[in-house]
């Protein structure tokens, strides 16, 4: 009785909390239903401030598909986004296992000029990286896309931090079973490492399939465009149709929603990763 | 003698194989960071575009130019007016709700920090586009306000440099506040709960405890977070270019898509004019992440 009695004493005291959170995550979540029942809805009901759930969900998609490339933009945005992520991790994996497990005072200095790279903003090695890839021919290729993106200090450093958990035990017992320091890296390292790349993969993926201001730059053909790109245009109209909009950004969220939701835990480790 | 020498070599190959591992890395920073940054650097001297690049008269002209230039002098204002204003504003509500969120006796965690974390999971493109309808001369936000009397008619929030300013301001708020809330939850994470026990039987009341408990503990996270966001709103781009198109009249315009603009977009590019600019705003970056690495090195 008087143990209840002081649970209900420790939820009224928290009511203050409660109602914060309810305010926040309401405001949170808003922008995702209206997003929602907008491209169910008829531009006008749109714009009389309708807020359920319309019939007109057909029409908008229909339109969505006359007005624009919408399954090429989708398949390129997940070619592009699925080749980024096996590249990137690929790459900074590999340098993080070198830069940990086979670390020396040489090694640690690169790492340290490497972190460097952090500062340097995409604005101002943009016009560069544009000669120097239309320069090599791969304007419109999955290439020029993501090049740049492959190798970052953040992944390397994530991959870095998670590999002092490595036990070094395991790398001297494949060795004196005669396996090579590659046979090390695919065998051992890769399969025990494996949430560390499941929260790398999720968060690159991410990244790639939202980025906009170098697809933008370098992928210049129609054939070539990805979905924020195709959700930009649309909204560049004079009149726009708020219905249709909101469909093709609904297009553009879905596949990155569904990993958030199935693979939250992830996505949050992703981004906190190189912390620790 | 013989085993050592193999030793030796195995040892070689070992040290080889390291080197090995980073090489790929390495060599793609070097190439698409370094190498770029320095020929920003190069190209900043020079004027025109494409094949037509000539070195400028004097030298230093673009640099000249940046600080006479009244609309490069506004992309400025506007980057830091983002700056001063949304950050501390976002980083003080990540970090009040990360706190209430560690409490142990609060139901339903899980189900309000997906919602909170939500904002996370839209492209910068996305959510550009939501906030533009939402806001939007006959969007829902204005419907809402005349409904319940607030407004009398109709108000161009786009349209009016102040108010563009402040959607910009709530719309980076919306979708980065639970990005930095993760970051805290992770580092309130690291800190014994029993501390709070602690405190409160100690008589500490909640403020109490998050100023002298979790705000000390959580410093080093808090500075990364401050590093992460000055980067991030030094270099806004999306949502200048899809929220408000940097207008009305360039009223909302950053820095990076002014820079943009300088080079892709208008008629005459200028590269090394766009150069010179994207090179300041390098400068910045850098100065503004050491102060901040030295301000939070002071151990007190």
């Amino acid at each position: 009785m008087t143990k209840r009695k002081g649970v209900s004493n420790i939820q009224r005291r928290l009511i203050p909390a409660y109602i914060f959170l309810v305010i926040m995550a309401f405001i949170s979540v808003f922008p995702f239903y209206w997003m929602i029942s907008a491209a169910t809805n008829e531009t006008i009901a749109v714009a009389r401030g309708k807020l359920t759930f319309g019939t007109y969900a057909i029409e908008n998609f229909k339109s969505l598909l006359a007005q624009t490339n919408l399954w090429q933009a989708m398949w390129n945005s997940f070619k592009y986004a699925l080749a980024q992520t096996l590249m990137a991790l690929f790459v900074c994996s590999l340098a993080g296992f070198g830069f940990e497990l086979y670390h020396d005072k040489a090694k640690d200095n690169l790492f340290g000029i490497l972190l460097l790279a952090m500062m340097i903003p995409g604005v101002a090695t943009m016009i560069p990286l544009f000669k120097m890839i239309s320069k090599a021919g791969l304007l419109n290729s999955v290439w020029g896309f993501m090049l740049p993106a492959i190798s970052t200090p953040f992944l390397i450093m994530m991959f870095r931090q998670n590999s002092r958990n490595f036990p070094v035990e395991i790398m001297e017992a494949a060795r004196i079973d005669g396996q090579t320091e590659v046979g090390i890296f695919f065998r051992q390292y890769f399969p025990i490492m494996r949430s560390t790349y499941a929260a790398a993969a999720v968060i690159t993926f991410m990244n790639a399939w939202n980025s906009y201001m170098w697809p933008r730059i370098v992928m210049t053909s129609n054939k070539a465009q990805t979905m924020p790109m195709l959700i930009a245009n649309l909204s560049n109209g004079y009149k726009v149709d708020y219905g249709v909009l909101m469909m093709g950004v609904l297009f553009c969220s879905v596949p990155t929603m569904v990993i958030f939701f199935v693979l939250q835990k992830q996505f949050a480790e992703g981004i906190s990763g190189a912390v620790k | 003698m013989n085993k050592k020498s193999k030793g030796m070599s195995v040892r070689r190959k070992q040290e080889a194989a390291g080197w090995l591992f980073l090489t790929p890395a390495t060599i793609l920073i070097m190439v698409m960071s370094f190498w770029p940054i320095l020929q920003a650097v190069f190209t900043s001297f020079q004027t025109g575009a494409g094949v037509n690049m000539k070195w400028s008269e004097p030298l230093y002209n673009n640099y000249i130019r940046m600080f006479k230039d009244k609309l490069f002098l506004r992309s400025v204002g506007n980057t830091f007016l983002y700056l001063l204003i949304q950050v501390p504003i976002m980083l003080i509500l990540a970090i009040l709700l990360a706190q209430i969120l560690n409490n142990k006796d609060l139901k339903l965690r899980g189900f309000f920090r997906t919602c909170i974390f939500l904002p996370c999971a839209t492209a910068l493109v996305s959510y550009a586009l939501i906030f533009k309808s939402l806001f939007a001369t006959e969007g829902l936000i204005n419907h809402v306000l005349v409904g319940i009397g607030i407004l009398k008619q109709n108000y161009n929030f786009l349209g009016n440099p102040t108010s563009a300013k402040i959607v910009i301001i709530i719309a980076l708020l919306w979708r980065w506040t639970g990005y930095n809330m993760v970051f805290y939850l992770a580092g309130l994470q690291n800190i014994e709960y029993s501390i709070y026990e602690a405190a409160k039987i100690d008589g500490a009341n909640g403020w109490k405890s998050f100023w002298h408990i979790t705000v000390p503990l959580l410093r080093p996270t808090i500075i990364m977070t401050v590093i992460m966001s000055i980067n991030g709103t030094l270099q806004l781009f999306d949502e200048s270019v899809n929220l408000t198109a940097g207008g009305p009249a360039n009223s909302t315009i950053t820095m990076s898509h002014y820079i943009y603009n300088n080079s892709f977009n208008t008629g005459a590019p200028n590269f090394g004019y766009a150069a010179a600019m994207s090179f300041f705003v390098f400068v910045l970056v850098a100065i503004l992440a050491l102060i901040n690495m030295k301000v939070g090195d002071t151990r007190d």
